[in-house]
């Protein structure tokens, strides 16, 4: 059986109607992953409700396409200023990416290293839970501390708290100009220190990635004309001392961080997928320990993409680094186990949600 | 502002609680003589008071943890504090509590400037851990007005924000893991220098939960290298309207100014009597800072100046350097001050949507006449975070109620038109009774699930941020 609701109504019947646990998709791009269960799509969950420019404010249906939001964004001058990741290509799945997909999986890219994740913009939230009941919490202001924040604990719980159904968020300015600073690095640990020096300077770079299939560290400057102008300067000077450098300019950049957003250089390699989130300084540990066939770098080391040999334990090689692995593609379960404490509380949450059990089963643990 | 009735048990067990507190904490750190405890019977929240039965103060987390499941097995109340500035009640005692103190666990733990992170024990204050680490370039970016004496562990509880988060956001996106003591006694490690969570986001509900999921004792915290340089701008118009639309075609236009503040004409007034900042006389006035070298200041302040030009300002100073900027800063920084000289002043905290900010300025005049008392707004006007000083008399008999009944008024049409209740003070006991007017009874019950999950027994700071009938139940099963 599949739902196809149309509105937050209609989630919340479908919800209290289930006889059977329920896989949610927005658009079903950022999982590989097979859930038992009904398909409840949010494919008709859609539209802007609300978009205030002035404010950097916009709230939408989680089923409203991405493409839908960054292209309204676009024509006033505006962004998701966390970068969303596009998974699809990589996880090779189809579908159109929904903002609702974007915010359940907390899918921060590049500049979350300067801006922050997607968790740290979204506002507010409406969700029916496990029992069809509809609740809402935050808003969309950008200052709010009004009851706990169900917001942030919303982010990033991939279906499994409920079915959000609208989402508010903030947004920010497009950069009037950008530069990227690529510095001919192959070894990891130097890229890490390159990546490292650039981050600790007054120069507020919002992009410090690895590719060491270009072999190159990316740096990013984005803002005024003038500003990058200076910044970008300064930055090559500095990080000469690491290796060869160049700049490249807005276009070209984007093209760089476009490959970085959707794991471009990976695309062509097999093996299962993890995606590896460290201090940023281990980064090049965890690259030593696992010795993958492919990877990449972003958020200055602190975010590790592997390619691995089918069945790698990843976690296994992790004893020493403080941190945790998601297998997205794999037989590994996709989560990290937590410590034990911790991991029952997630429990307990997930049932006061989610009582019967019903939403993205076996997906979180 | 209603308080729950004291458990007579509780109360009749003091000599009991105190010496079991004893038995597992060093002397020094357990207080209960009437005294000593005054000085706990409040926090900046100063119209109530009320004396716990007893005070800990511990050193360690280890003491945390031992002091909480003494409490915890004899059903004792415990009221979480860090440096008692809330302007919420968030650390108001009830006579049946035991206040929790974490301003004796000060000390910075570990700085790694390589991943940019500062590790310190809670009862930090918050300047004090940009003092920590400022000589090597870098900064701690929340910034509450009480930074000089307010603690990490309470910017944690309330989720703190500053002037400054209009760039750097508020203590939720700059905090990476806490070590918590849950009610229970049990001691949790969330988070790390890693940049997001493993599984659900518990750090993200932690922060801002007002000391009712547990007490932070440990935080990791973002720092960030200082810019160059940061340079503020004046400007004076004669209405709040066109202020607000100069606030909105700056950031439109792409400037993210580091802070955008706004103070109305009866609040430039007060400061202009009492800090002599030489500011204009006009209808609003606007303080925005940029950040950056030289060139980059320049830059975004010329952009800035032509923008507002479009608005016809009857006054534009900018600063040229750090005693200039000062000056501008002077009077938003005693605006406080100020309109304490003249009265009695309860601090509102409301956010709305910024296109709303002339309709809610006028409205809040208009009450103002029929309340019978003044106010004055100073607030953070690029994220629309309002802070109305209503003046009163404390003195007076019925005025302390008066201003009350008129701050509800006022947070009700924060949230009429699209805002909430607060925007970084926190609900406390304050706000707690006009979560009905924000939250549908579902919206609130999910809240209260998460802290039947943390605290079941609902021990910990229990008599806050919920309406009191709405926790009743949770509450009186102890």
């Amino acid at each position: 059986m599949t739902y196809i609701p149309k509105s937050e109504a209609d989630v919340s019947e479908a919800v209290k109607s289930a006889t059977a646990p329920i896989k949610i998709v927005g658009g079903g791009t950022r999982s590989a992953r097979h859930l038992e269960g009904d398909l409840l799509s949010l494919a008709g969950v859609t539209g802007i409700v609300d978009y205030e420019p002035g404010a950097l404010t916009m709230v939408a249906r989680t089923g409203t396409p991405l493409s839908e939001i960054e292209a309204t964004l676009a024509a006033e001058n505006q962004r998701l200023a966390f970068e969303p990741l596009g998974m699809a290509s990589i996880l090779g799945t189809s579908g159109t990416s929904t903002i609702g997909g974007v915010f359940a999986t907390n899918a921060s890219g590049s500049r979350r290293i300067q801006a922050g994740a997607a968790r740290d913009f979204l506002l507010g939230v409406r969700f029916v839970d496990g029992s069809g009941t509809i609740v809402k919490n935050g808003g969309r202001v950008m200052k709010n501390v009004t009851g706990y924040d169900l917001v942030k604990l919303m982010a990033g719980s991939w279906g499994t708290l409920g079915i959000m159904t609208e989402v508010s968020f903030k947004v920010l300015p497009i950069s009037e100009s950008s530069a990227t600073i690529c510095i001919e690095i192959t070894d990891p640990k130097a890229a890490i220190t390159a990546m490292t020096a650039s981050l600790n300077t007054p120069y507020d770079v919002t992009g410090a990635a690895f590719d060491p299939t270009a072999g190159c560290v990316y740096v990013r400057i984005e803002g005024f004309e003038k500003s990058v102008a200076y910044r970008s300067g300064a930055l090559r000077d500095l990080l000469s001392t690491f290796g060869d450098v160049s700049v490249v300019d807005n276009d070209a950049g984007s093209v760089i961080w476009q490959k970085m957003q959707t794991l471009a250089p990976m695309q062509n390699i097999d093996g299962d997928l993890w995606r590896v989130s460290v201090k940023p300084t281990d980064g090049a540990k965890l690259i030593a320990m696992i010795q993958p066939k492919s990877y990449l770098m972003d958020w200055s080391g602190g975010l590790v993409w592997l390619r691995v040999p089918r069945g790698t334990d990843v976690r296994a090689a992790m004893i020493d680094i403080e941190g945790h692995a998601m297998c997205l593609i794999g037989d590994a379960p996709q989560f990290h186990a937590q410590a034990n404490g911790v991991d029952a509380l997630a429990r307990m949450i997930r049932a006061k949600f989610d009582p019967n059990a019903i939403l993205n089963q076996g997906l979180m643990g | 502002m209603e308080m729950p009735i004291p458990s007579d048990f509780r109360i009749a067990r003091k000599s009991e609680v105190m010496s079991r507190l004893r038995s597992v904490l060093p002397e020094e750190c357990v207080i209960d003589d009437p005294m000593e405890t005054r000085a706990y019977e409040c926090d900046a929240l100063s119209a109530y008071r009320c004396q716990p039965l007893g005070v800990v103060l511990p050193y360690t987390t280890e003491q945390v943890a031992a002091a909480i499941r003494v409490c915890h097995e004899m059903d004792i109340p415990v009221v979480p504090r860090g440096a008692g500035t809330s302007l919420a009640g968030g650390s108001l005692p009830t006579a049946d509590s035991v206040i929790l103190g974490v301003a004796r666990m000060n000390e910075v733990l570990e700085t790694d400037y390589e991943n940019r992170v500062i590790r310190v024990q809670t009862g930090r204050t918050n300047l004090s851990v940009t003092g920590a680490v400022e000589t090597d370039g870098f900064f701690y970016a929340p910034d509450p007005s009480s930074q000089l004496a307010c603690a990490i562990a309470g910017n944690i509880a309330m989720n703190s924000g500053g002037a400054h988060c209009l760039k750097y956001g508020v203590t939720s996106n700059n905090l990476l893991g806490v070590r918590l003591v849950t009610m229970q006694g049990d001691i949790l490690d969330i988070g790390g220098a890693y940049l997001d969570p493993a599984g659900l986001d518990l750090l993200g509900v932690i922060c801002g939960s007002e000391g009712q999921l547990g007490v932070v004792t440990e935080a990791s915290l973002r720092i960030i290298h200082k810019p160059e340089g940061a340079l503020p701008i004046l400007l004076g118009f004669d209405s709040n309207e066109v202020a607000g639309a100069c606030v909105s075609d700056i950031i439109r236009a792409g400037v993210l100014p580091v802070a955008i503040e706004f103070m109305d004409r009866p609040c430039i007034r007060a400061t202009e009597d009492f800090a002599k900042a030489g500011y204009p006389d006009c209808e609003a006035l606007l303080i925005i800072e940029v950040e950056g070298s030289p060139l980059e200041i320049e830059e975004q302040l010329e952009k800035i100046m032509s923008i507002a030009a479009c608005h016809n300002p009857v006054a534009v100073r900018r600063a040229n350097d750090a005693n200039e900027a000062a000056r501008i800063w002077l009077g938003r920084k005693s605006a406080f001050g100020a309109m304490g000289q003249i009265n009695d002043y309860m601090c509102l905290d409301g956010t709305i949507p910024v296109s709303k900010l002339p309709y809610v300025l006028r409205r809040i005049g208009e009450m103002s006449r029929e309340f019978g008392l003044d106010v004055g707004n100073v607030f953070h006007a690029g994220d629309g975070n309002m802070h109305p000083l209503i003046l009163y008399n404390a003195n007076e008999p019925g005025q302390l109620e008066l201003c009350e009944q008129f701050g509800a008024e006022i947070l009700k049409l924060c949230v009429e038109v699209g805002g909430c209740l607060t925007g970084e003070h926190g609900v406390g006991i304050e706000k707690r009774d006009l979560m009905d007017h924000q939250f549908a009874p579902n919206d609130l019950e999910a809240q209260m699930a998460i802290k039947d999950v943390f605290d079941p027994k609902w021990l910990l700071n229990p008599a806050k941020v919920f309406p009191l009938h709405a926790s009743a139940n949770r509450r009186d099963q102890g």
